[in-house]
């Protein structure tokens, strides 16, 4: 099994939402997320001054699949959050070594 | 008809009190918006503690010290005893002022305004003054300093001899709790963070919604606060300065709105709601003579000041979170002269009056702070001001469930 981690452009998390659930991966977890990076933060003003807010705010969404799939998410979850702008994001993948269904017990793929 | 006359002067300047005491709920709201927060208790808690030290000392000594009476007229001090002494027994309570409104109604209405001063300030020493020595100079400031000068005005001093002309008390309220807070935040020093190397960063209020409520509840209370002042229920003097207090307020805005955007191309609300408060101070010293007309000029001119004056204090490098030194001292200044101009004052009278007011209230905070710096410090601590006042001071937040979630668990005795 693998963990794909994704961080996308907030105003892409629905487009991505939309086209997951397409692939049958329907259920993940996701993250409301602040960084820093090569793109610049909002500038606004308050009280007289200019000034940058400082992060980017973006979306993380975490989410377990089949080995067999992983690849089919990525470039979906790519496809769909694609600007070609800077700041796009990253994938990030992971072996997952051990998953745990708390309400049956039961392990791995049969958890998912 | 005289008999009917008396009830009805009386019972406006009642209902003008109550007005003037809903305007601490709206600094109370107002600070609370513009402040982060991890300080919003705090500055509730200032603002609900100063009101009733000012509502207190007023009555131990604030309202003889400020009115000693006709034998200290053209004097600078005077004091007529401690308490509140019925004059010439229980028919004092209504032979007084020539019948226009009772002995106690005059004290509650002025004592309502006393603690205005010390609530200016507490905004501009909002998320970094420690609460107990704040506490010791709100005591001292609202039972000397504020009675002695508003003395020198509204209780017949030499200021008042001279025709030195205030109002509602664009020099004798704002410009005084501007004057504190000035003196405030020069021995306080700047929130941690605030000015850099590289320029000045903003630290946004929490909670525009609250500051606006604020705001609403000031103006509102304006009415009482300006119309109170006319101290009787003269159905023209009233509605004028009800009209002249609304559009000074209205034009303020309206100004304030549109030199921000020009210099800084923002709407800025936080700038605006200033700009009201800007109208309405710089309205307040002459709502009873001005015309309609020059009400606008002089409220659009105190709301065109706001935005100018909040940078050049943050060029200074006097941090105020919540704008108090440009709305009530600079617009308290304008206004006091504006009277000079447009109303029924002289300007080199008012410039005096302006001048010693300030020197005066300026020196005793100054030197109030200092010693009680020196002696016990200003400011918490930075590790305070990073956890923020809330939790340092009162173990609470404002919003608590937001702030910490609700894991909280019984501990054993």
């Amino acid at each position: 099994m693998k963990k794909i981690e994704a961080i996308i452009r907030s105003s892409k998390f629905e487009s991505v939402k939309s086209e997951l659930s397409k692939t049958g991966a329907n259920f993940f977890t996701f993250f409301e997320v602040k960084g820093y990076g090569k793109q610049l933060s909002e500038h606004v003003v308050y009280r007289g001054v200019e000034y940058d807010i400082g992060y980017i705010a973006r979306m993380k969404i975490e989410i377990i699949v089949e080995d067999q799939n992983a690849k089919k998410v990525a470039d979906t979850i790519r496809q769909a959050s694609h600007t070609s702008e800077i700041g796009d994001g990253k994938i990030i993948i992971t072996h997952v070594e051990e998953i745990i269904s708390i309400r049956t017990g039961s392990i791995n793929e049969s958890a998912l | 008809m005289t008999e009917v006359t008396f009830t009805i002067n009386n019972l406006w300047i009642l209902i003008a009190t109550m007005m003037v005491f809903i305007m601490h709920l709206g600094f109370a709201s107002l600070e609370a918006g513009l402040v982060q927060q991890k300080n919003t208790v705090n500055i509730l808690f200032k603002n609900v503690i100063i009101l009733c030290i000012g509502l207190l000392t007023y009555y131990v000594s604030g309202f003889n010290l400020m009115y000693p009476g006709a034998e200290y007229a053209g004097g600078i001090i005077g004091f007529s005893g401690f308490g509140l002494n019925l004059p010439d027994g229980a028919a004092g309570l209504s032979e007084y002022a020539d019948r226009k409104y009772a002995y106690y109604t005059d004290f509650i209405f002025q004592a309502m305004f006393a603690a205005t001063c010390a609530s200016i300030v507490s905004g501009a020493v909002a998320e970094r003054i420690k609460l107990m020595p704040f506490l010791v100079f709100v005591f001292l400031f609202v039972s000397i300093c504020y009675p002695i000068t508003g003395m020198w005005k509204w209780g017949g001093g030499w200021l008042n001899e001279l025709g030195f002309v205030d109002f509602a008390g664009s020099a004798l309220v704002h410009s005084v709790g501007g004057w504190g807070a000035l003196a405030a935040i020069i021995l306080l020093g700047a929130r941690t963070g605030k000015y850099t190397e590289k320029g000045v960063r903003p630290i946004p209020g929490h909670n525009m919604p609250l500051a606006t409520i604020g705001v609403f509840l000031l103006w509102f209370g304006w009415f009482g606060f300006n119309g109170g002042s006319v101290l009787s229920a003269d159905p023209g003097a009233v509605a004028l300065v009800f009209v002249t207090t609304c559009l000074g307020a209205a034009s303020g805005a309206l100004t304030t709105f549109m030199v921000s955007y020009w210099r800084f191309k923002s709407l800025d609300h936080s700038m605006v709601l200033n700009g009201i408060l800007g109208g309405l101070v710089g309205i307040t010293a002459g709502a009873d003579s001005f015309t309609p007309g020059s009400a606008i000029i002089v409220g659009a001119i105190a709301g065109a000041i706001i935005p100018f004056s909040v940078v050049l204090f943050d060029k200074l490098k006097l941090d105020d979170p919540v704008g108090a030194t440009s709305v009530h001292l600079v617009c308290g200044i304008w206004g006091t002269l504006a009277v000079g101009i447009f109303g029924s004052g002289n300007f080199l009278t008012q410039l005096l009056g302006v001048v010693v007011i300030g020197a005066f209230t300026f020196t005793f905070a100054f030197v109030v702070l200092y010693i009680i710096k020196k002696a016990v410090g200003l400011r918490v601590t930075e590790d305070m001001e990073r956890r923020g006042l809330d939790i340092t001071e009162h173990e609470m937040g404002a919003y608590q469930n937001i702030d910490r979630g609700n894991f909280a668990m019984a501990v054993a005795k």
